[in-house]
């Protein structure tokens, strides 16, 4: 597997208003990514001296890339001597290597606790989030990449826009008129129908399963793993009703909706929530099926 | 520059909520989020929300635990908000179709939770959170409300009067984290913050990365008072390694929490002889931290707290998601033995000085959420409050801001009404930190046109972005972990007034450090150093306000434990602490707390659990 090279901006991504440019901040700039360039070198030298001293350390191979910065045009791998301590997370080593060594290392990060789904990426070769990823579960050295298929904005940052478009194309809102007479009444759902429902609604948008599907990667256009899932927990939902469900599954019925998935499962796979995805694209088959077969 | 009716900074519940209401009452709204909105750390609630649904239950028996809970220090007419709105926002909720955990006949479950007298808490398993954010974020996709993710808003465009009550705040200026691009925001209406907490502050928190207190920090810049800052909660089961939040859920089906010789110590050591692990979560967490220190700790740091009892089918149809959490970051099987936990930074109960429409005293200024300071918590937050509290004052901001008459505030902003200065003498003295401050904070150049006063804001914005940029000097990442030491060293469950002089004083040495921070990463594209800087200052601002608060409140109340002072002074502290940030120098005053509600007064009782 690899990791898909950024494309190389054609023109300068710094986006400084007329006042600055050709003022000396430009010049300071170019000076200081001089100085970062070296500063790193001298770094990477010490803690590689460092790591064959200590042998309590683990080392991490790092995906770097910025389109901005000499030296991180061309992407590259640098290696991180972390000391280990114990229960530490692949996202704990990346914090640790930015706060000691680097800190132009970027990823994205933020609840640190498997819920916000920032921080995806390509861990020895599976998609998984750094966060909770324990160290003592991989093969050293670690290599950390972006998700594949997905642009590159920066080291360990891809571009979600894409993702995002996917999820939105679906509809992804809860749609009913039927609502109970009284002010202060809520709808009724069977316990069985939330059960049903339930596994579905955990997504946290991580990206993962889309970064992992073959076909995804082949057809900008088909919908992917994530949205189908979000569509599927909005046309199980017993409290939608009958017209709505229709439209759903002409949706997900579309050129590049669920007839697209060939069940390779490597959605199911990788998702950090333990969704299973591959089956509710499958049923979501069956419903459009069973949809359809009532006109004849 | 971009402009709008209504802006809001922060997409969690609050946000969204405040976004979605303003939008229904006819304002054109963005929204400008340094996270994309399904990363907010609302996301990561687990417990549930309070609302009196039933029959059995009344508004009125919510608003008495609650302000039992608060210790006092709530607001009453903010408090009966809370408790009369809740109900239907759940059930507006549900409408949108939230995954609420069902009882057999179909209607949302409730579940006992610390300090209520009426199982009335709502929720989705042991992930409301992550359903909340999740269902409102769908109504805002829905609704097309523009929203601007990842801007990391760096400062509040504010007019340059002396009396913060004369100021107006036009927009706000914010950084595009993926371009490096500075751009301001214009706001016709109003500006809503809705930034979440501020957990950051200390080292062991349930907190997200992300929660610096941005709101908080730039709101005093500009001028408005916090309020209560020294009452921060310390949630009793966190996870000792990473501060991960094991859910009160766990003690409200039936968990259990035993010492290390095996004693199950909230009653057994006459902690809270009634409720026992349901007291409420200052009551529990002071008890765990007292038996570690007495010796009957788990390595010297934690307690036991046991689900397996309440049986397999149960866990994983109520508490499912705590297995996980407990087994990813602790290595813990919750259904064969007990997890460890220890007392956690959770929650700010203190803020943005706010009335029960979110207003501040600067106007156009909002702030509602885990940020604002209505104040519905007081002293001491009831477990299952925080989410009704985001979505009842998200929706009364969002609706003020867009131009709904909603009727005259009965709580007071800023110097308006009885107030009383603080007689404090601080033996350290507080200050700058460097960098430029807002014109209104600093005494800048004046400009009063809305126009002039966001072009001000957004070149200095610039310059400031400049010169982190060009300069060399110190990491953020080593003034940050300063602080966050110092605050849970002397600032955590137990308080003591030495040791908060003390942190003063590492303040200042860290605030000293920061004049000479500069940022090593000289991209412009998604430099995170940059923006870590930048909320390092945040953190730097909160963290002198709260340590300020926590010297100069003399008395045991709520979450606020100090040694030197072991009981509750009513004739004295029936009263919010305020900081004020007068051209940087902090100044120390209080207004008393509202205990009049619409149709009786709570009179303040001992609190026993």
């Amino acid at each position: 597997m690899s990791t898909q090279i950024p494309k190389q901006t054609e023109e300068s991504t710094e986006t400084e208003t007329e006042a600055d440019v050709a003022s000396k901040g430009d010049e300071r700039r170019a000076e200081k990514r001089r100085r970062a360039a070296e500063e790193r070198a001298r770094r990477q030298e010490e803690e590689a001296e460092k790591a064959a001293a200590d042998e309590d350390t683990i080392e991490l191979k790092v995906f770097r890339y910025d389109p901005e910065v000499e030296g991180k045009q061309e992407p590259r791998f640098d290696t991180f001597h972390v000391p280990f301590t114990k229960g530490m997370t692949v996202l704990d080593a990346l914090m640790y290597s930015r706060d000691n060594y680097d800190s132009s290392l970027t990823f994205r990060h933020s609840c640190r606790q498997a819920v916000c789904g920032s921080d995806a990426m390509f861990v020895n070769g599976g998609q998984k989030l750094a966060c909770k990823t324990q160290i003592v579960d991989l093969e050293e050295p670690i290599r950390v990449e972006p998700l594949p298929h997905a642009e590159v904005q920066k080291d360990l940052v891809v571009d979600m826009e894409h993702f995002y478009d996917q999820m939105e194309a679906v509809e992804p809102y809860f749609q009913t008129n039927e609502y109970p007479d009284g002010e202060l009444e809520e709808q009724r759902q069977t316990r069985e129908n939330r059960e049903k429902v339930k596994m579905s609604t955990r997504c946290i948008w991580c990206g993962a399963c889309m970064s992992s599907c073959n076909i995804a990667a082949g057809d900008n256009e088909y919908l992917g793993p994530a949205a189908i899932n979000k569509a599927y927990r909005f046309a199980m939902d017993e409290r939608e009703g009958e017209d709505i469900k229709q439209k759903r599954l002409e949706i997900i019925e579309q050129e590049h909706g669920v007839w697209r998935c060939q069940t390779q499962f490597s959605c199911t796979e990788v998702c950090p929530k333990d969704i299973p995805l591959t089956e509710h694209i499958q049923e979501l088959k069956r419903e459009a099926v069973k949809n359809n077969l009532k006109f004849w | 520059m971009h402009e709008h009716d209504v802006i809001v900074v922060g997409a969690g519940g609050a946000g969204l909520r405040a976004a979605i209401a303003a939008q229904e009452a006819g304002a054109d709204v963005a929204i400008v989020s340094k996270l994309h909105p399904v990363r907010s750390h609302t996301g990561a609630a687990e417990g549930g929300i309070n609302a009196a649904l039933r029959d059995a239950d009344s508004w009125q028996d919510h608003a008495y635990d609650t302000m039992k809970g608060s210790d006092y220090l709530g607001d009453a007419p903010a408090v009966e908000a809370l408790c009369q709105e809740s109900p239907e926002e759940v059930i507006q909720l549900e409408h949108w179709g939230m995954p609420f955990s069902r009882e057999e006949d179909g209607r949302v479950s409730q579940r006992p939770f610390g300090g209520l007298s009426f199982p009335r808490t709502t929720y989705a398993g042991a992930e409301t959170g992550h359903q909340m954010l999740h269902t409102m974020y769908e109504q805002v996709v829905k609704r097309g409300v523009t929203v601007y993710d990842e801007w990391h808003v760096m400062d509040l465009a504010v007019t340059d009067e002396e009396d913060p009550a004369d100021r107006t705040c036009h927009g706000v200026v914010a950084y595009d984290i993926q371009s490096g691009e500075v751009s301001g925001f214009r706001a016709d209406n109003g500006v809503i913050l809705a930034t979440g907490g501020m957990g950051q502050v200390f080292d062991h928190t349930t907190n997200a990365v992300a929660n610096t207190g941005d709101g908080v920090a730039m709101a005093y810049r500009a001028g408005v008072p916090m309020e209560d800052m020294e009452f921060i909660q310390f949630h009793p089961t966190t996870l000792p390694s990473t501060g991960v939040l094991i859910s009160e859920g766990v003690r409200g089906e039936g968990g259990i929490l035993y010492n290390s010789e095996g004693e199950r110590f909230m009653f057994e050591h006459g902690y809270a002889n009634n409720d026992g692990e349901l007291a409420s979560r200052d009551v529990v967490s002071r008890a765990e931290l007292t038996e570690v220190n007495e010796g009957r700790g788990i390595e010297d740091e934690y307690v036991h707290l046991d689900m397996r009892h309440l049986g397999e089918e149960r866990i994983l149809d109520r508490l499912e998601n705590i297995l996980h959490l407990a087994e990813d970051f602790e290595g813990a099987d919750g259904l064969t033995e007990p997890m460890p936990v220890k007392p956690g930074q959770h929650y700010a109960m203190g803020g943005i000085e706010t009335n029960e429409f979110g207003e501040t005293v600067i106007g156009g200024l909002y702030a509602a959420g885990e940020c604002a300071c209505a104040s519905v918590h007081g002293a001491n937050r009831l477990g299952g409050n925080a989410l009704p509290e985001l979505i009842v004052f998200g929706k009364r901001a969002g609706r003020h801001a867009a131009g709904e008459d909603m009727g005259e505030a009965e709580i007071t902003t800023g110097k308006d009404g009885e107030w009383e200065a603080a007689d404090y003498e601080f033996e350290v003295e507080v200050g700058d930190t460097g960098g430029r401050d807002p014109a209104a904070a600093d005494g800048g150049a004046v400009a009063t046109d809305g126009e002039s006063v966001l072009e001000a804001e957004v070149d200095r914005a610039k310059d400031r972005v400049d010169e982190l940029l060009a300069r060399k000097g110190r990491n953020h990442a080593e003034i940050r972990s300063q602080v966050q030491e110092t605050m849970t060293d002397n600032v955590n469950v137990f308080r003591e007034e030495g040791r908060l002089e003390e942190t003063l004083g590492d303040l200042r040495e860290a605030r000293e450090a920061y004049k000479d921070v500069a940022v090593s990463d000289p991209s412009r594209t998604f430099n995170t150093d940059l923006i870590h800087t930048m909320e390092t200052r945040n953190i730097l601002d909160i963290a002198e306000a709260l340590t300020m608060g926590a010297l100069a409140r003399k008395e045991f109340r709520g979450a606020h434990w100090r040694k030197e002072h072991q009981e509750r002074k009513d004739d004295e502290w029936l009263k919010h602490t305020l900081v004020s940030w007068n051209d940087g120098e902090p100044e120390l005053w209080y207004k008393p707390t509202i205990l009049e509600g619409e149709n009786k007064t709570y009179e303040p009782k001992s609190r026993s659990y």
